[in-house]
This record gives C-alpha cells, sequence and structure tokens, in this order.
C-alpha cells in the first residue's frame, strides 16, 4: 500500500468514526448524560490495548517501566469506567416496575460519602 | 505464518471491539436498554485485551528477550489496575462520581501520553508524519493527565479556591509554545540535525515535563463551577489522544474508539458551555469569580419565611406538583427523604414532576443519577425543555437545594451575570416553595429575584430536616382522615 492512500484511509477512518460518535451520542437523552460520561471513559480504557503493545515490544529498562505504567492506567480506566457506569444504569427504573427494596443498601453508601 | 494469523486475529478482535462500543454506546438512548449497552462494550473490551496477548507472536527482534518478563509486568500490571480501580469503582459514592471520571479522563490521557513515550524513547516512529502524531497524541495525552488531577483535586475539594496570579495567561502562552518548540527539537533531532546541545531522550523527558506543567497551569485558575465544562473537555482531549495513538500504533480499535469518544466529549463540553450560558473560550480563559456581582438594590420586598408543615399540607391537596432539586439537595443527603415525601403525595393522586436543569448537579445528568439513586423512577424525571411549559399551570414548585437555576432575572436583568442563561421557570408556578439553610445569597453570590417575588415562600432549614416535617404532616393528616 502506498502512503498517500494509507493516510487517506486513516483520515477518512478518523473523520467517519467522529461522525458516528456525534451522531450516536446526539440521541442521548440528557437524563444518561453521566453514566454517558462515565461508559465514554470506559470506552477509551481501549488505551490497555495499546500500552499492551507497547509493553510487549519493550527493550530497556524505560520502555518497560513506562509501558507497565502505561498498562496500569488502561486497566484502570477501563476496569473503573465499566464499574461506575454499569452501577448507574442499573439504578435507572421506570414506576411500573416493581418498587426497589434494595434501594435503602444503595444510599447507605451516599451518607458515608 | 503465526504471525501474520496473530495479526489477522487481532484486527478481527479489534473491529468486533471498536463495533461493539458503537453498538452499546448506541443503547444508551434509552434508560431502558442502556443497562445491557454497557454489558456489550464490556464484551468487547474482553475481546480486544484478550487478543491483544497475540501481540507477542510479533514483537520486535530487541524485545523478544524480554519476554518472559514483559508478560509479567503486562499480567501484574492489568491485575492491579483493572482490581483496583474495580473495587473504587463499585464502592465510590454517586455525589463523588465528576472525581471518578475527571480521574478516568487522567488515567486514559496518562496510558495514551505513556504509549507516546515509548515509542518515542525506542526510537519506534518510522517517518515524519508518524512522530509528529505520535507527538501530537503524547501531548494531548499528558495534559489530559496533569490537569484531570488538578480537576480531581478541585473537585474532591483537595484544592479549594482557585489559583490565580497576574500574568498567568501569559505564562500559560509561554509554556505552550516552549512545549511546542521542545517538539520542533525533537523532529530536528530524529532527523538528524545536529547542534541541539542535548540528547534526543533528555529533550524527550523535557517535552513531557513540559506538558504536564502546561495541563496544571491550565487548569489551576479555573473556577469549581466551571469543572462540569473542564471534564468534559479533557474526556474529549483523552479521547483524542488514544484516538491519535492509535494511528501511531496502527490499531483501528483505538482510532476508531478515540475518535468516538473525542466527538461524545466535544458534544458534551458543548451542551454544558451553552446550560451555564458561557463559551468554551469563556470558561477556559476567564474567571467566573471575578464577574461583577448585580446590585441587591434592584429588587425591592422582601423573603417570606414559611413553616414546613403549612406547605406540606398545602402540596398535599394540590393537584399538580413541581420539584426542582439542585446539588445542594444531594449536599444534605435528602434524596431518600424527598422521594419518600413525593411517595406520601402520589398516594393522595398528586401529580409530581422532577424538572431537571443541565448544570443542576456537578457534571452533566448527576441530579438524574442522585434521583434515580433514591428510587425516583425515570419517567417522573424531566428535563428544561420538555418541562418548562408546565410550569405555569402548576399548582406548586418546589425549590431545593438549587438557586441560579431558578433566578427570574436571567430572563430580564441585563446587569446581571447569569442574563441569558436557560432557567427553570419556577417562579410561573401558583405557588412556590424554597427550602433553604437561611437568607443570604446562593454560593454564587447572586441575589435571586424569585426568592422576593408575591408567590414565592421561603422555608428554612436544612433540607433533610425540613423533609422529616413535611413527611410527618402529611401523614399526620392521613391519620386524622382515617
Amino acid at each position: 500500500m502506498s502512503f498517500d492512500i494509507a493516510m487517506t484511509g486513516f483520515v477518512a477512518l478518523y473523520v467517519l468514526a467522529a461522525f458516528a460518535g456525534w451522531v450516536i451520542i446526539g440521541n442521548v437523552p440528557a437524563i444518561l448524560h453521566t453514566p454517558l460520561m462515565s461508559g465514554s471513559n470506559f470506552v477509551h480504557g481501549i488505551v490497555v490495548v495499546g500500552g499492551l503493545f507497547a509493553l510487549f515490544n519493550a527493550s530497556t529498562h524505560l520502555e518497560q517501566a513506562i509501558g507497565f505504567f502505561a498498562v496500569l492506567l488502561g486497566a484502570g480506566n477501563a476496569a473503573g469506567g465499566y464499574a461506575v457506569t454499569d452501577r448507574m444504569l442499573a439504578m435507572f427504573k421506570r414506576s411500573d416496575a416493581a418498587p426497589a427494596h434494595h434501594g435503602h443498601a444503595r444510599v447507605h453508601h451516599l451518607k458515608k460519602g | 505464518m503465526l504471525t501474520l494469523f496473530s495479526q489477522i486475529v487481532i484486527g478481527g478482535a479489534d473491529l468486533c471491539a471498536a463495533f461493539l462500543f458503537m453498538f452499546g454506546l448506541k443503547r444508551m438512548s434509552s434508560p431502558a436498554t442502556a443497562p445491557s449497552g454497557i454489558r456489550v462494550a464490556g464484551l468487547g473490551m474482553i475481546a480486544a485485551v484478550l487478543a491483544s496477548f497475540l501481540y507477542l507472536f510479533t514483537v520486535n527482534a530487541a524485545a523478544r528477550p524480554h519476554m518472559l518478563v514483559n508478560i509479567g509486568l503486562a499480567v501484574t500490571a492489568l491485575l492491579i489496575g483493572g482490581a483496583g480501580a474495580w473495587f473504587v469503582g463499585r464502592k465510590v459514592a454517586m455525589t463523588a462520581m465528576p472525581q471518578m471520571v475527571a480521574i478516568y479522563n487522567g488515567m486514559g490521557g496518562g496510558a495514551a501520553g505513556s504509549i507516546a513515550a515509548v515509542e518515542l524513547f525506542g526510537g519506534h516512529t518510522q517517518g515524519l508524519t508518524q512522530l509528529i502524531v505520535t507527538l501530537l497524541g503524547g501531548l494531548i495525552g499528558a495534559v489530559s493527565l496533569s490537569g484531570s488531577v488538578i480537576a480531581w483535586a478541585k473537585l474532591d475539594g483537595v484544592i479549594k479556591a482557585p489559583l490565580r496570579v497576574k500574568g498567568q495567561q501569559f505564562a500559560n502562552a509561554a509554556v505552550m509554545v516552549a512545549t511546542l518548540a521542545v517538539a520542533g527539537v525533537i523532529v530536528a533531532s530524529v532527523l538528524g540535525v545536529g547542534g541541539l546541545m542535548l540528547t534526543t531522550p533528555t529533550w524527550i523527558w523535557i517535552f513531557f515535563a513540559c506538558a504536564l506543567a502546561f495541563g496544571i497551569l491550565m487548569t489551576l485558575p479555573i473556577g469549581g463551577a466551571d469543572m462540569p465544562v473542564v471534564i468534559s473537555i479533557y474526556n474529549a482531549f483523552t479521547g483524542l489522544a488514544v484516538g491519535l495513538e492509535g494511528f501511531v500504533l496502527q490499531n483501528p480499535a483505538l482510532m476508531i474508539a478515540g475518535m468516538v469518544v473525542g466527538a461524545a466529549g466535544l458534544l458534551l463540553t458543548v451542551i454544558m458551555a451553552k446550560a451555564m450560558n458561557r463559551s468554551i473560550a469563556n470558561v477556559l480563559f476567564t474567571n467566573f469569580g471575578t464577574v461583577a456581582k448585580a446590585k441587591p438594590g434592584a429588587i425591592k420586598g422582601s423573603e417570606r419565611p414559611t413553616d414546613a408543615s403549612d406547605a406540606a399540607i398545602k402540596m398535599r391537596y394540590a393537584s399538580s406538583v413541581i420539584i426542582v432539586p439542585g446539588y445542594g439537595l444531594a449536599a444534605a443527603h435528602a434524596q431518600q427523604k424527598l422521594f419518600e415525601f413525593v411517595k406520601l403525595l402520589l398516594a393522595a393522586k398528586v401529580s409530581v414532576k422532577f424538572a431537571i436543569h443541565p448544570v443542576a448537579g456537578r457534571m452533566p445528568g448527576q441530579m438524574d443519577v442522585l434521583l434515580a439513586e433514591a428510587g425516583v423512577p425515570y419517567d417522573m424525571i424531566f428535563q428544561l425543555d420538555d418541562i418548562n411549559d408546565d410550569f405555569a399551570t402548576a399548582d406548586v414548585a418546589l425549590v431545593i437545594g438549587a438557586n441560579d437555576v431558578v433566578n427570574p432575572a436571567a430572563r430580564t436583568d441585563k446587569s446581571s451575570p447569569i442574563f441569558g442563561m436557560p432557567i427553570l421557570n419556577a417562579d410561573k408556578a401558583k405557588q412556590v416553595y424554597v427550602i433553604k439553610r437561611g437568607q443570604g445569597k446562593g454560593y454564587s453570590g447572586i441575589v435571586n429575584a424569585l426568592f422576593y417575588s408575591p408567590n414565592c415562600n421561603m422555608v428554612y432549614g436544612d433540607a433533610q430536616a425540613v423533609l422529616v416535617k413535611m413527611i410527618e404532616a402529611v401523614r399526620g393528616l392521613g391519620a386524622a382522615a382515617a
């Protein structure tokens, strides 16, 4: 593949991905904006894959140390983003759903915090 | 053969992950489908992480002797980072969500910056374009890391007041220019230009130090009230950095996911800035705290207090009540009591709705999460545009812990710092009750014209204590009737 074609392809990929993101996110109602933000936090946790690539290709102590740091942060980003988003989304219930008795247990966290 | 096979599997898994992320985000268009959305996206992440171990079959010759050590480091980092963040994420209070989002932004930005650092120190970049993109991604990632740490510290109360000194904007600009200049030197150095005084690795260290310093300097002067916009911006920055490093590593999953997040962060930034009646540049480069205060002399009359039980009984016999919660409700930990009171009203056939202003919490949508946590069904929660016309026909508007978002001065008083900000039309209800700690201005320091309006009565006290009294008053009526 010649360089020019590769570049055009990548730019096209960026433009299409950004457009898709804008359209998809634009459809998320305001009530879900906090889980949306933590959910998109989770999505950029995919950076952990890049961290793994960098770490596997590290050949000096410095590269290994920074690669380790990259994977550590990326994994934390992905796992934490998932955990909070999943928790928040589970709280949204319709009024015809059974009343949440376990709601009390959840609020204890809040009082501590 | 094994190399080719690995690349095909990794490519497939990554594409699959990118698709599942998009599909998952798409399911967030309704609270009913959203929980399944995040699970679908989670599967994509697991697939991508597992597949990336196949990178081991493609490593460069220099790294091959270190493979076992690198695998050990990778597994350790995944376990520590993943388990630690998972544990914290399951426990953290919903009121602390803005801090958490700031932390995750910083982590993602830091990871992207670190990838750039490994590529630069290892000399893995090929050609000018790749080098420049690596530097750009590293710069944005590092700014996002250090800026998010400051944002976290402000949201968590570690840093109390915005730090502002004279000539700060000039200093920030100087640091930015220096960072870009160092990036230029690194490019020249890699291209083999001589006479640059320091070695390439030294310049790389200086580059990251400058970028980190810029993130700190840029975030320090921004006031606490503007943090929602700031964390949205860093969300976009981190997405962009991840997307750029995806190009460097030729990984389409990083490119697509990063760009999607970048667009999402930008959109949320625009929404937040609009709701606060500020431009993004205004948030970043001017200081909200220094805006001139409105003159209190413009408002005539006085605040009229009333009793909690009188207000409660009035609401019990109303046919429609709209509740306007603000962050003060969460600060008083009164969401549970509020919903308990609402349930009594519902049992008495009163129509109750919650009206949420976009900046009601400390980040977009936080008040919705706090109400959902307390058990309020999402079909009772309405956003500004959907409910604002209903106030005119409502019997009672109950304002709890909110102030600026119901200040009619935003509509009429050109001298008010919040003039032009979209507000909830609580003042148009037949009767308005405001639960408030005491007389005096809210935390923005702006006088609220609503409190002096003839249809408004103040219920002074701690939100939780007031709601307990209201619940008792309505329960007492029920007992008398039976």
